[in-house]
């Protein structure tokens, strides 16, 4: 299960709408530990590719070093596929390096709707996680749950602009 | 001859659970062979079978990026300090396409330890270019 407060699926989708029709990518750090994301850091897509995203090899340095200096680590790793499904595809697999992270795959192909799944992959096996949205700037209280990744046609993400 | 390397989590089975670990080399390849020798099976991680570091990982000797630095030829001295990461990259994409990106950007690399300082400007600039336009698509929007 992934837990993210809502503003910063707010900010992970206004990043995949703004780089349209390329795919997005980034990281929201937290506490090394604590499975909490909380630092929200979009990365530049170094392929600049419709279907394919790399970070650049120097930020990701830069921003790997300050989350160590912080004491933080990489919680969700996310990234953006902009004709096709939220689900990994072989190459996510391939290259997924981060065992502890939430690998976050936000679609974008309906220009109305955003479809957010997170998964693990460990040693190339993919487990889909369920994603709950908890909304700590209204209620901290309050929580809304999306099990395995059922597309959120009822929010209004108000950062998406439309 | 001490070089400080940082492991990366997913390789920390080979060093004990040990985010850092001395090793010693004139190189990349020989610190790679040093540390494998007290840390088997890492060196396969991050090179290939063919002898070439693996694409899946980012290996930095202080604050740059081997792949401009001669890759497993890069030279170390004394006191550098090396980090490990694994390369953050996907997408929608077919793995045979990744894999002729990766060969493309193999030759830019080996291009860039001829040109580096070319290539570098030549990078920054595509990437500005880019950014504005970005920018203008979003006022626009």
């Amino acid at each position: 299960m992934l837990s993210i407060d809502r503003s910063i699926v707010e900010a992970i989708v206004a990043h995949a709408r703004r780089d349209h029709p390329d795919e997005a990518c980034g990281v929201v750090a937290g506490p090394a530990g604590s499975d909490t994301p909380t630092r929200h850091i979009p990365m530049d897509n170094a392929a600049r590719s419709m279907t394919f995203y790399e970070f650049d090899s120097m930020e990701q340095l830069r921003v790997w070093r300050e989350m160590d200096d912080r004491d933080e680590e990489p919680v969700v790793i996310y990234h953006s596929h902009t004709a096709t499904e939220a689900y990994p595809s072989r190459t996510d697999i391939s290259f997924a390096g981060e065992p502890g992270a939430h690998y976050l795959l936000v679609s974008t192909r309906e220009p109305d709707t955003e479809e957010i799944r997170s998964f693990r992959i460990v040693d190339g096996v993919v487990t889909e996680e369920p994603v709950r949205i908890v909304d700590a700037a209204v209620d901290p209280h309050a929580v809304q749950s999306y099990m395995f990744g059922q597309s959120p046609a009822t929010v209004d993400y108000e950062c998406s602009g439309r | 001859m001490a070089i400080e390397v940082r492991i990366p989590t997913i390789l920390r089975s080979y060093t004990g659970g040990a985010k850092v670990v001395e090793g010693a080399g004139d190189t990349l390849g020989d610190l790679l062979t040093d540390l494998d020798s007290r840390h088997a099976g890492l060196k396969a991680r991050l090179v290939t079978d063919a002898g070439a570091l693996h694409r899946f990982v980012n290996v930095y000797v202080n604050d740059e990026d081997v792949r401009f630095l001669g890759a497993l030829d890069a030279k170390l001295n004394d006191g550098d300090s090396v980090t490990i990461l694994p390369a953050v990259a996907g997408g929608a994409f077919g793995f045979a396409a990744a894999a002729a990106i990766s060969q493309h950007r193999a030759a830019a690399a080996s291009a860039g330890r001829v040109t580096h300082g070319a290539v570098t400007s030549g990078a920054g600039r595509v990437a500005a270019v880019g950014r504005v336009a970005h920018g203008a698509a979003v006022a626009a929007g």
